[in-house]
């Protein structure tokens, strides 16, 4: 599949330091990239780069194959970009600053009024259309940015942190609306909401110190975690001791961990597989065997904020 | 041509949309009308010209031209929009330009608000209309270059505070380096060929000509250069800046 974004070897250095290191990337159509890392890590540096708003020290990035260095126009036309912080002119009206948008991306009359009614649409700004963007919500500031960046129903789509400052309601909202722009378009967010990239991303880039750590599915990098297929059994507190037992017992079981914060008289035994090894089905037989009738069971998929955080910190050692 | 002019239109638009502009055309209606009036003696002159008020014009817009053009590009960057302008589909020029342009218009619709003054010389006597009109376009050059000038500063910070400063500094010298004062002052010091050139590069001789009603071509294609001097600097600076 060819990709719509690429990054090719992007170095930024701000003086002495070395902001972004050898950062390639790719992205096909139907791709949804989460862009994850702390704070200073230099994800929004990376999208600068790629949107074309900061020149690299070194490499460059293509989008539908215009290089953003020797074809701005081009790159700008098919780009449609949230920048940090979402900003705005704040003195505007809602609807006065998406029809500016709309008339200096070219558009004009019918047309313009369209795509700035599909925009609001999208974006659910028909409540505040006429009230300057200084006076709303932080959570309305950012849906009028990302209103901005898909006005001209852009093929690539860059995104830095879209569901910020949002209330759960409103991020399940733009979650869903980044979901079924997805099959059509190009697609990379920046978040640091890892049940966010479990949501909407197809893939998976983590970024620590300006360098690439790793890029994976979310379901690949979940698999790293000691906790991939551990399994939860609750149990009563009277049997937790023989349940306990038995799960140590089995040879697939590395470790269990014992946790009472699931209710009174509830004891939550967790047994972490060796090696991520599915043992749902052992752990079923051995507390059958220990005649334990445990309340709840449930698998996980491994735990991405302790990948995240393996990944991103023992660098920093 | 189109983005420069939508870019143009937002922008002088912004002007209005706080109290800046009417502040800013009050202030300076009423600074002129008292220079003129009270400093520089209109009535007691007994000659039906504007000539007290063009000849104060340059120093009261060193102060104030600054003030229209200071969050140009400093207010952009630090609210960050910068971005959002330099991600939009139009080219570095037409953005310069769209911006330079707001900033002469709001400077052109402050200085037509002067008509009175040129109704009541007309009342009081008989005037040449055709140097005042002269003296006008003198004066809507030189704001002009003051505003190329400024927004070239603004583009170097987000501090607007910083941009207005630097342009005030940056205004004066190319103002005062033709001024006799200033000449008869670095003749001892500097030697004659660099004050020639200094001399060359000064708005305010070339701005008291036009004034004057001597309206040469070598006047206005300096002033022209001037400002697009300016202007290409101002582009360089916001690409420089984009190098971070």
């Amino acid at each position: 599949m060819e990709a719509m974004i690429e990054a090719v070897g992007l170095v930024k250095r701000f003086g002495p330091i070395t902001a972004v290191d050898q950062v390639s990337l790719a992205v096909a159509r139907g791709e949804v990239l989460g862009f994850l890392g702390p704070n200073g890590a230099g994800k929004s540096t990376t999208m600068k780069m790629i949107a074309g708003y900061l020149l690299p020290s070194r490499g460059t990035a293509r989008l539908c194959g215009h290089d953003v260095l020797e074809e701005p126009l081009a790159v700008k036309r098919v780009l449609g970009y949230l920048p940090e912080g979402a900003p705005t002119y704040p003195d505007m009206t809602v609807s006065a600053f998406l029809d500016w948008i709309a008339a200096v991306r070219g558009f004009k009359g019918r047309e313009r009024r369209a795509r700035v009614e599909r925009a609001v649409r999208l974006a659910s700004l028909g409540d505040v259309l006429f009230y300057p963007i200084e006076a709303l919500s932080k959570g309305f500031k950012r849906r009028v940015g990302l209103a901005q960046a898909l006005l001209h129903d852009p093929e690539v789509l860059i995104l830095d942190e879209p569901t910020d400052g949002l209330d759960p309601n409103q991020k399940a909202e733009v979650r869903r609306l980044i979901t079924t722009m997805a099959p059509e378009k190009a697609i990379i967010i920046s978040t640091h909401i890892l049940e966010e990239v479990e949501a909407i991303c197809t893939r998976a880039v983590v970024i620590a110190r300006g360098r690439i750590v790793a890029d994976a599915t979310p379901a690949e990098l979940a698999a790293r975690n000691r906790w991939h297929n551990a399994t939860t059994v609750v149990v009563r507190e009277a049997e937790a001791e023989a349940a306990e037992a038995a799960l140590r017992a089995l040879p697939s079981v590395a470790t269990v961990e014992r946790s009472t914060r699931v209710g009174v008289g509830l004891v939550a035994l967790s047994a972490l597989p060796r090696e991520g090894r599915p043992i749902e089905g052992a752990v079923r037989d051995a507390l059958a065997a220990a005649a334990v009738a445990p309340r709840e069971l449930f698998v996980e998929r491994g735990r991405l904020d302790e990948v995240f955080r393996d990944l991103t910190m023992k660098r920093a050692a | 041509m189109r983005s420069m002019l939508v870019i143009a239109r937002r922008e002088l638009a912004a002007y209005f949309a706080t109290p800046v502009a009417y502040v800013f055309i009050v202030i300076f209606l009423v600074l002129l009308g008292a220079l003129t009036f009270s400093v520089g003696n209109f009535f007691d002159r007994g000659q039906a010209d504007l000539a007290p008020l063009f000849a104060f014009l340059p120093w009261l817009f060193l102060l104030l031209i600054p003030a229209i053009t200071m969050r140009l590009w400093a207010e952009e960057r630090r609210s960050g929009t910068i971005e959002l302008l330099l991600t939009l589909p139009i080219a570095l020029w037409q953005a310069v330009l769209g911006k330079f342009l707001a900033a002469w218009a709001f400077a052109a619709i402050a200085l037509a608000l002067t008509f009175p003054m040129v109704i009541t010389v007309n009342v009081l006597g008989t005037p040449d209309n055709g140097v005042i009109l002269a003296a006008y376009a003198g004066a809507v050059l030189l704001a002009g270059c003051y505003l190329a000038i400024g927004a070239a500063m603004s583009a170097l910070t987000k501090n607007q505070v910083i941009a207005f400063v630097l342009a005030v500094a940056a205004c004066f010298v190319f103002t005062v380096f033709g001024s006799p004062v200033v000449v008869g002052f670095l003749a001892e010091a500097l030697p004659a060929g660099v004050l020639e050139a200094a001399r060359r590069v000064s708005l305010i001789g070339r701005y008291d000509a036009i004034t004057r009603g001597v309206v040469a071509l070598r006047d206005l294609v300096f002033f022209a250069t001037f400002i697009g001097f300016w202007l290409y600097a101002n582009a360089v600076i916001v690409e420089w800046k984009k190098a971070g």
